[in-house]
């Protein structure tokens, strides 16, 4: 029998890095003989992390595709699973099944302008993408990066925005709805940010994971902007069971997240994104 | 014996003391025989050893919220439509292991597939309802390039014997879904039952192998008529209709109809509809570790979309309601079905209306939805 899509390979944690008192980051090596060799993925896809005797969970791959001796996972702890996660250490193992999904277009975004929009604390799908353009910068045109949280602290990587800020031909904007002392970006929302990055749009693809709310509002000022409909991705999150479309979970009316998403192309899905009940 | 050519038609006439030579037939193939069976006052697929194990003399009256067997003096043994599940929990179980991990006193983990049971089942007597809904399933857990293996083993041993419907519930509406009453080549054996025994029609290769072995008479030019009198009224017995054709736009153009509301006032969110209905698919796994922790299995369990969970992601509950379940449930089945399969996920079974406990007839709520949405 045939099972390897549905049952994890063994995986070690081979690095562990704490990044804000709840994000932390595992890098893994698949440890399975059946696991493939090199283990590809796109970023924006997803692997199904089992944690022993709890379950399994969708995490976003963070790493570069061309770098296979580490995979990387940045979670936060939020639950059952991604708790018990948050307690490996390097030496302990888990499973992992994937990738999954469908990742970003990044073969559509070469030679083109880059906006990459995140808000609230879901920025794991697109820091693979800024991470993937900076590791190949003549690739692509210029590069906007936006990311807008509630409190100051929420911010993740607050120093590698600062460091990808002096790039060339790199504008990085930055909003808190709340901040304290030590902020020297706005305060306001993600969507005040578009006018202040000093690049033209309307050329740009986009690509956006965050919640909703925040995705729906900012496509809503993009367009107004110029950004054409066909140019802007995102990244959704429903419950998943099983990553292979089977388990029914992930319905996004038509679509199944795990199998036609989890990243979309924003026309797509218009008619469905931010009405309650999908 | 009757012979005959390829194709479809009467092979031959099976007298009712006969039956077991055909559960004979099967078992010598290497089949373990499942078939309708009275218990806890319903017709359950259980295992069969002789025709006496079936509900001979049983009819059923059906209606919405209820279901009741009845004994009447009739010899026939499949004279009822549907019991709460037929094909569904033999192939796609209520709960499945699919894997299990050892871990050793180093916490290193070792992962196997569990390998589902081995013997082929034969399933005698289900519906043309039942075999539409097989083919839905089929689609779904057999999707080219990535065929569910737990789901696959089963389906590959399967044998089907296919009874045609005389005795329609109050609550079938397969007619106008397209699907029944008569079964069609999905099958491997169909028979139609008349007092004395039955006709019998081989639709595949492997149904053809097991004819070969009945001691089958000829079947008579009035047992021919009987036959088709009974098709007949079994069409036109219907008194439920669903509304034909692609009901997708519709129902999604009604997604803020006040029906929602009002059909939430009376469901339970029980999932009682989701767990009959022989086309819902969703399920939750669950990982369950052994006690002295060296050991977790990994089950897969029958889910519903009117349960809190199916829709939670870390904090939210995306349909938090009974009135966004029931429009889940709804919208998915008769819509968005048709995106993803090529057709309705409804086949006029009727279960769910019989088996609400507060008997909600999705024909009716369908009707009111597309009535007043402009249909
Ligand atoms: C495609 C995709 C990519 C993701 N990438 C990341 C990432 O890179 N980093 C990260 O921290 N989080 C990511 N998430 C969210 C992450 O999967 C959830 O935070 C996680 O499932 C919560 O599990 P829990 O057991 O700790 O929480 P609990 O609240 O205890 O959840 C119980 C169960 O509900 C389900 N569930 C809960 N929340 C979600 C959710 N958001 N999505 C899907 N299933 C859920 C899971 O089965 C979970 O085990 C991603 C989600 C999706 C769908
Ligand atoms: S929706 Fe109801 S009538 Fe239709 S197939 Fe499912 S259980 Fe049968
Ligand atoms: S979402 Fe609801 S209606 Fe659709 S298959 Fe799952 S349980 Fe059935
Ligand atoms: S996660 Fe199971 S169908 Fe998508």
């Amino acid at each position: 029998m045939n099972a390897s899509i549905q049952v994890p390979w063994q995986a070690e944690v081979v690095s562990r890095v704490q990044e804000t008192p709840s994000v932390f980051t595992l890098g893994l090596r698949l440890d399975d003989p059946a696991a493939p060799a090199p283990y590809r993925f796109a970023p924006g896809q997803f692997n199904m992390l089992y944690l022993y005797g709890v379950g399994e969970v969708p995490i976003s791959v963070v790493s570069d595709p061309e770098h296979d001796d580490e995979i990387q996972h940045t979670v936060r702890a939020v639950g059952r699973v991604t708790h018990g996660l948050a307690a490996l250490h390097p030496g302990d193992q888990l499973g992992l099944r994937g990738p999954f999904g469908r990742g970003w277009p990044l073969e559509a975004a070469v030679g083109r302008d880059l906006l990459l929009v995140t808000g609230g604390l879901g920025c794991a799908p697109v820091v693979s993408v800024i991470n993937y353009a900076m590791q190949r910068r003549e690739r692509f045109g210029r590069l906007g990066i936006v990311q807008g949280v509630k409190h100051m602290d929420d911010l993740i990587w607050r120093e590698r925005y600062e460091a990808w800020a002096g790039q060339p031909d790199t504008q990085v904007q930055l909003a808190a709805d709340v901040a304290g002392s030590g902020w020297n970006w706005h305060v306001g929302l993600v969507t005040d940010l578009f006018d202040r990055l000093g690049m033209p749009l309307d050329q740009a693809l986009v690509m956006l994971c965050g919640p909703e709310p925040m995705m729906i509002a900012a496509i809503r000022r993009l367009l107004e902007l110029g950004v054409e409909a066909e140019s802007v991705w995102l990244s959704m999150e429903r419950n998943m069971q099983c990553a292979v479309g089977l388990c029914g979970h992930c319905q996004y009316g038509k679509d199944f997240l795990c199998r036609q998403g989890p990243v979309f192309n924003y026309p797509d899905i218009r008619d469905r994104l931010g009405v309650k009940g999908f | 014996m009757a012979t005959g050519g390829a194709s479809p038609g009467w092979r031959g006439f099976l007298p009712r003391e006969a039956f077991d030579t055909l559960l004979r037939a099967l078992e010598a193939a290497g089949y373990e025989c499942i078939g309708p069976r009275v218990e806890d006052g319903a017709i359950l697929y259980r295992g069969l050893s002789a025709g006496s194990d079936l509900p001979q003399g049983v009819e059923e009256a059906q209606a919405p919220g209820h279901y009741r067997l009845q004994h009447t003096d009739t010899p026939r043994c499949f004279a009822w439509a549907v019991g709460p599940q037929a094909i569904k929990p033999h192939l796609f179980t209520p709960r499945e292991a699919l894997w299990e991990t050892e871990r050793d006193a180093d916490g290193r983990l070792t992962f196997r597939p569990v390998e589902p049971g081995p013997r082929p089942l034969a399933i005698i007597g289900v519906r043309a309802c039942d075999l539409a809904a097989l083919a839905l399933q089929d689609q779904h857990f057999l999707r080219a390039g990535n065929a569910d293996p737990y789901y696959a083993h089963r389906r590959e041993g399967l044998f089907l014997v296919a009874v045609n419907c005389t005795h329609p519930a109050a609550t079938c509406f397969c007619v106008s879904t397209g699907d029944g009453p008569q079964a069609g080549d999905d099958c491997d054996l169909a028979l139609d039952e008349l007092d004395e025994g039955y006709a019998v029609r081989a639709a595949s290769s492997k149904g053809e192998t097991i004819v070969q072995q009945l001691p089958l008479q000829a079947l008579t030019e009035a047992q021919q008529a009987q036959i088709g009198r009974e098709r007949e009224a079994a069409r036109s017995a219907q008194q439920r209709t669903m509304p034909a054709g692609n009901l997708r736009d519709h129902l999604f153009n009604a997604w803020e109809h006040p029906r929602w509301a009002q059909v939430a006032e009376r469901c339970l969110s029980c999932g009682n509809c989701t767990s009959v209905c022989p086309t819902c698919f969703c399920h939750q796994q669950v990982d369950v570790p052994t006690l002295d922790g060296g050991n977790a299995t990994h089950y897969r369990e029958w889910d519903s979309c009117f349960t809190q969970n199916h829709s939670y992601i870390h904090g939210i509950t995306l349909r938090p309601d009974t009135r966004s379940r029931y429009r889940q449930w709804l919208t998915h089945k008769l819509g968005s079905w048709h995106d993803q399969y090529g057709r309705s996920g409804c086949v006029g079974c009727g279960r769910c209306i019989t088996w609400c406990p507060v008997g909600i007839d999705i024909t009716e709520e369908v009707s009111a939805l597309l009535a007043e949405a402009g249909k």
